[in-house]
């Protein structure tokens, strides 16, 4: 199993150009506290993630309490508030994909990986997470692997299974 | 829509059909059209939002000046040329019989497009082709004859009412906020579609997003509103991708911002991105988030029209 590279620790200062990317883009939103949502987006593409240190800084821009940056960014399942893995797995269990073996695959995944679902820490190279449905209810059951999305999993083929998940480096079969 | 059918292959780009591998599928048709030459040159291949049965997609829908179109399913890439050879003619035999959906079936035939109606027929990212198949024709002439009484009267009179479910008469509500105290007024879309299998709104956004912005440029003209929001969740980065395309095109051609029309109705339209709070879709909620807050519901009343 690769480790990923060690995580910064959260009191690790902010490159300076990701700050002044930051303040560039709260000033595109005029500085108007209601960008929050938006701009809260933006700061994840920059960093992959939430960082403390960055919340901080969008609270102070946009003259808003912290208390309140927080609050937002925690509200929304979208926000991370903690450092993604290298690469990531998001399952789908909406309706549809459920029905068609969602469940069974979020099982499989965990052996083969050696983790939990939603536990953002993953295995340290690799997280899995759940989402409630991406629209391609038609392709059920699908995966995200690493943003792509892979559309029907042949459940009922275990073997063929294994060979398509192996060949997405989404770890080994389970012994 | 009074323009000929010319040869064409209608390719679904909607997010059913991209997932299945629609993109693979396009650029194979242009790769082969320039390939074949001749004949094939004839062929318009034009990107087209969902055609439908997401299930079996790729979809292709092949129109021919003369005749009924055809809609082919379950298509790969390297079909391509078999493809261009159906709507030659060209080619031998017809390889393509096993995946020629029936137009008759009653998954087609009890269908009747109202909203969809541009859905599947209109290229998605041109507003050249939206405003041939007749958008914006309608707020051109609302913006030209009516006052904003004569439009809410209009649409009181059609009977349409609200989609999402409670049925509420669009004109009353329409009424409501134009008749409160002066002040500045907001048009919110609200496209925060979060239910199990439910892809209408992505479908608008998807496949016809300028129908959109003509009906709240219109709402917000009948209602006296400036601004306006489309709330759209953060999962449809598609229909979010087209409609800032359609807003920056319907700028561009003066049909929003300053001034539209020549006449003095402003409108600013922006788009809120949502963070994956399924209960942002309540109305209370949605308001909140576009507000840059937490998407907490909030007993009514007062209603979000009177306030």
């Amino acid at each position: 199993m690769v480790m990923a590279s060690p995580q910064p620790s959260p009191q690790a200062p902010l490159p300076a150009q990701a700050v002044e990317r930051t303040s560039r883009l709260i000033r595109q939103q005029r500085g108007r506290a209601d960008a929050l949502i938006e701009v809260l987006h933006q700061v994840q593409e920059l960093y992959g993630y939430l960082p403390a240190a960055a919340l901080a800084q969008v609270a102070r821009e946009l003259k808003l309490p912290l208390s309140r940056v927080h609050g937002v960014a925690s509200f929304y399942h979208l926000f991370r508030l903690e450092a993604p893995t290298a690469h990531r797995c998001a399952v789908c269990l909406g309706t549809a994909c459920f029905v068609k073996g969602g469940g069974e695959l979020v099982a499989r995944l965990e052996r083969r990986l050696g983790l939990r679902l939603d536990d953002a820490a993953g295995n340290g190279s690799w997280a899995l997470e759940h989402v409630s449905c991406l629209g391609a209810c038609g392709q059920a059951p699908v995966l995200v692997v690493d943003g792509q999305l892979e559309p029907r999993l042949p459940i009922d083929d275990p073997a063929a299974l294994e060979a398509r998940l192996d060949a997405l480096g989404l770890g080994g079969a389970a012994p | 829509m009074t323009a000929p059918t010319p040869l064409q292959l209608r390719c679904c780009a909607a997010s059913g059909c991209r997932s299945a591998g629609a993109d693979a599928l396009q650029a194979a048709l242009h790769a082969a059209r320039d390939q074949l030459g001749g004949a094939a040159e004839g062929v318009t291949i034009k990107l087209v939002g969902c055609l439908r049965l997401c299930g079996r997609g790729p979809l292709v829908a092949l129109d021919r000046p003369k005749g009924a179109s055809e809609l082919y399913a379950d298509l790969s890439a390297e079909q391509a040329p078999a493809l261009l050879a159906a709507a030659t003619g060209l080619g031998q035999g017809d390889a393509l019989a096993k995946q020629r959906l029936d137009p008759a079936h009653p998954f087609f035939a009890l269908q009747q497009a109202v909203v969809l109606e541009g859905c599947g027929v209109v290229n998605p990212e041109s507003i050249d082709d939206a405003i041939a198949h007749g958008s914006y024709a309608q707020l051109k002439r609302v913006l030209a004859e009516c006052t904003p009484e004569q439009v809410r009267e209009q649409v009181k009179r059609s009977g349409l009412r609200g989609r999402g479910g409670a049925g509420y008469p669009t004109g009353l509500k329409w009424d409501t906020v134009a008749l409160q105290p002066p002040g500045p007024r907001t048009v919110v879309c609200n496209a925060d579609e979060g239910d199990p299998g439910a892809f209408m709104d992505r479908s608008v956004l998807e496949s016809d997003p300028h129908r959109l912005i003509e009906g709240m440029a219109i709402a917000a003209f009948a209602v006296g509103a400036e601004q306006g929001y489309v709330y759209v969740r953060a999962e449809y980065p598609l229909a979010i991708e087209r409609l800032r395309l359609a807003l920056k095109q319907a700028r561009a051609k003066g049909l929003l911002g300053a001034g539209i029309a020549g006449i003095s109705f402003n409108l600013r339209l922006e788009v809120r991105v949502g963070a994956g709070a399924y209960v942002c879709g309540e109305e209370t909620a949605l308001l909140a988030s576009i507000q840059g807050q937490r998407g907490t519901p909030r007993p009514r009343p007062p209603f979000p029209a009177h306030t």
